[in-house]
């Protein structure tokens, strides 16, 4: 009686929680609600060992602040370390995940802006008309870049560095950074230093004395928009690490639909499908098995919500194919009663002895299906972990479920003999 | 019972198939899929499909290497190229886009060679270490059981019917050239799970009229032993092989192009999963205990 409260209980609970717009609607993955998945390599040559795990938070709150700023509705930033497998030092990885965002030029486009700031001197003669080609030659590398940036701000100035009109963008320098600029400052007193944004000049001030103060201007005859969308930029941009993609993946929301609906709809098949097979064969004890399995059914779908288990395409596989690891239990289980009852025990003693003798097999059986399902889990790629994670819980679930669930339907029911001999319990 | 009266017959339609499998490996290789080899995918969608020479066409001015078009569905085709950059993909989109206001691109994944050399290594170090753990479980599960053969005998049966379980799809998707992707690989480690759960509760029988006629000092061969084990569990393993297969056969029958390949892959499993425990699993312990007492 209270197990069927709970369930209806739970199910009221599934329900209602995807009618309003509660905390607890089912998670889809990128596969089922469309979206794209960006992996980046990150190029970590250029840090020292123990600042890398630093270097990948500070590289992954930027990259989400980016994200965010696009107002891309729950995205996934995540740091992956990969080790051992790939020979030699560990790889670091950056996988952005943007449900609702298929296309995937524009969601490189809103990761990818990254404005590179850079310091150089100029060393060689150049002209109006000199090429490219010798504009690059004439600077050379001083070692500051948006790296050191700590913030970046518009302000408005005169000519003469009173609050006037021209927008310029005003750069803070980290400690690491005021350093270095006032030693490059302190060198070059006299000479040109040029500010490249994404590899071209924007601004090429002379230095007049030494700047220890760890701020310098970039005044390169901008709009009031651009300088604001700069600064912005800016501060969002300077990456600790540089990144270059590894790999892409986008599903449209129409795929991702089908895969749903197909997927829902093979599962409630399937389980009518065993259901009626559970009836037909093991008549009453079926019937009370199909309960137990309706109870594993929204437990399970109780717990997606709750912990919350995003649903995959491989984690809706990977829950039908559970409903058959449910139902073996239970399957165990009635033919150890049968054989029991063929023994000559009395029917409610066949039920417990039934129940405690197909538990060591049920046990270890499921003890390598939970060990399976751990290493797919390490395994992972967001697709396996998916279909790992409700797999193994399923198998928990089921435990519970296929065996103190149908062993107390059937205790409570079973007190007249007859009745079970004739509802196919027996041979 | 007829499994134990007939058992070389049961154990060389095994070996045959295995051998099969290996032959076929051997000779067709597996089609792996972008997620190992690497590369691009591309699947399209039009409201109103142009010719397929258009397409590959398309892909031949942009891509270099071999490129695969396929048609998926009824108005849409699956690509498969070596990696390309994301410029070349649009540049590719644009082309395939040109004149057909129903186009929409589905599904989009280029996978770099760094990320598919490592999925490969994971999937078979993931395969290795369920094997191994496999075989210490069952072996500590049947750590008492050491007569009449010890109990890494029943670790090693398990992992011989299990090897049985996932040769046989990897042979039947070498043998038809399906694509081997992460899911064939799920599939396969679902496969091994399933595989030692049914073999697994023959071995649990085996054990326990062992331990019970050893209790009531009852010597009986250890064949008969065994053929009764397999009798008493044979409803059970049939009965819960065919509920599972149900399912996949309803989940084949409806679910999308994405995860067709997967649950035909647990399909085989699943039966040659159900053979070898019954077929083989219990032989084969037979065949051991046989070496060791007539040698």
């Amino acid at each position: 009686m209270v197990l069927i409260v709970v369930m209806a209980l739970a199910g009221y609970f599934i329900y209602n929680s995807e009618k309003t717009d509660s905390n607890f609607h089912f998670k889809y993955g990128l596969d089922l609600a469309g979206g794209t998945e960006l992996v980046y390599e990150a190029d970590i040559g250029g840090v020292s060992t123990g600042d890398i795990d630093d270097s990948m938070q500070t590289l992954r709150d930027v990259i989400e602040r980016r994200v965010n700023l696009f107002g891309v509705s729950e995205p996934i930033v995540q740091v992956e370390k990969a080790s051992i497998f790939s020979g030699g030092g560990s790889e670091y990885r950056l996988i952005v995940e943007l449900p609702g965002i298929t296309d995937v030029q524009e969601a490189i486009r809103l990761i990818g802006q990254t404005p590179t700031l850079e310091f150089k001197l100029l060393k060689g003669n150049i002209t109006e008309d000199s090429t490219p080609e010798e504009m690059a030659k004439a600077f050379v590398d001083t070692g500051l870049t948006g790296r050191y940036l700590e913030s970046a701000k518009l302000e408005f100035l005169n000519g003469r560095g009173q609050v006037g009109n021209e927008p310029i963008v005003v750069l803070n320098f980290n400690q690491e950074g005021t350093d270095l600029f006032a030693k490059i400052t302190k060198e070059n007193v006299g000479n040109v230093i040029a500010i490249f944004l994404d590899n071209s000049v924007i601004s090429t001030p002379v230095v007049r004395q030494e700047i220890t103060g760890g701020t310098a201007q970039i005044s390169g005859g901008f709009t009031a928009e651009e300088a604001r969308d700069l600064a912005r930029n800016l501060n969002f941009g300077a990456l600790p690490v540089p990144i270059s993609l590894a790999s892409t993946q986008s599903v449209g929301s129409t795929l991702g639909n089908d895969t749903l609906n197909q997927g829902v709809l093979a599962g409630i098949i399937g389980l009518g499908i065993v259901s009626l097979f559970l009836i037909f064969w093991y008549r009453l004890s079926g019937l009370l098995s199909v309960l137990s399995l309706g109870l594993y059914m929204v437990i399970l779908l109780s717990l997606f919500k709750l912990i919350p288990v995003v649903l995959t395409a491989s984690g809706i596989a990977g829950f039908i194919l559970s409903i058959g690891m449910a139902v073996d239990a239970n399957i165990l289980i009635f033919e150890r009663i049968k054989e029991e009852i063929a023994g000559g025990r009395d029917i409610r003693e066949s039920i417990k002895e039934g129940f405690r003798r197909a538990w060591p097999s049920i046990r270890d059986a499921n003890i390598t299906s939970l060990l399976t399902a751990v290493v797919l889990f390490w395994f992972g790629t967001s697709l396996v972990k998916g279909f790992a994670l409700v797999f193994g819980l399923g198998v928990i679930v089921s435990l519970f479920t296929a065996i103190i669930a149908t062993r107390f339907f059937m205790l409570s029911l079973s007190i007249e003999k007859r009745f079970w001999l004739k509802t196919g319990i027996s041979k | 019972m007829f499994i134990i009266k007939y058992k070389k017959i049961f154990l060389s339609i095994a070996g045959v198939l295995m051998f099969a499998s290996i032959l076929s490996l051997l000779v067709y290789g597996l089609n792996f899929s972008v997620d190992f080899t690497g590369g691009s995918v591309l699947e399209v969608l039009y409201t109103d499909r142009p010719d397929i020479q258009m397409v590959e066409g398309v892909i031949a001015q942009h891509v270099d290497g071999k490129y695969l078009v396929r048609p998926v569905g009824d108005t849409g085709y699956s690509i498969r190229m070596p990696y390309i950059s994301d410029e070349i993909r649009q540049e590719i989109s644009n082309a395939l886009a040109e004149g057909q206001p129903g186009y929409t691109e589905e599904k989009i994944s280029s996978v770099g060679p760094v990320i598919s050399n490592e999925l490969k290594n994971k999937a078979f170090v993931a395969i290795g270490i369920v094997i191994l753990v496999i075989i210490i479980f069952v072996a500590f599960a049947f750590r008492k059981v050491s007569q009449p053969i010890s109990a890494w005998w029943y670790g090693l049966i398990a992992i011989v019917a299990l090897l049985h379980d996932v040769l046989i799809p990897v042979g039947i998707f070498s043998f038809l050239q399906l694509d081997v992707d992460i899911l064939f690989v799920t599939a396969l480690l679902a496969i091994l799970g399933y595989s030692v759960n049914d073999t697994i509760v023959v071995f649990d029988r085996v054990r326990e009229n062992l331990k019970s006629n050893r209790e009531m000092h009852i010597k009986e061969p250890f064949a008969e032993t065994v053929g009764k084990s397999l009798e008493s569990t044979f409803a059970r393993s049939i009965n819960t092989s065919f509920t599972t297969l149900l399912v996949l056969l309803a989940l084949l029958i409806i679910a999308g192009s994405a995860i067709h390949n997967f649950i035909i892959a647990l399909l085989i499993g699943v039966v040659a999963g159900t053979y070898s425990s019954i077929f083989v699993a219990s032989p084969l312990l037979l065949l051991v205990e046989a070496r060791k007492n007539h040698r």
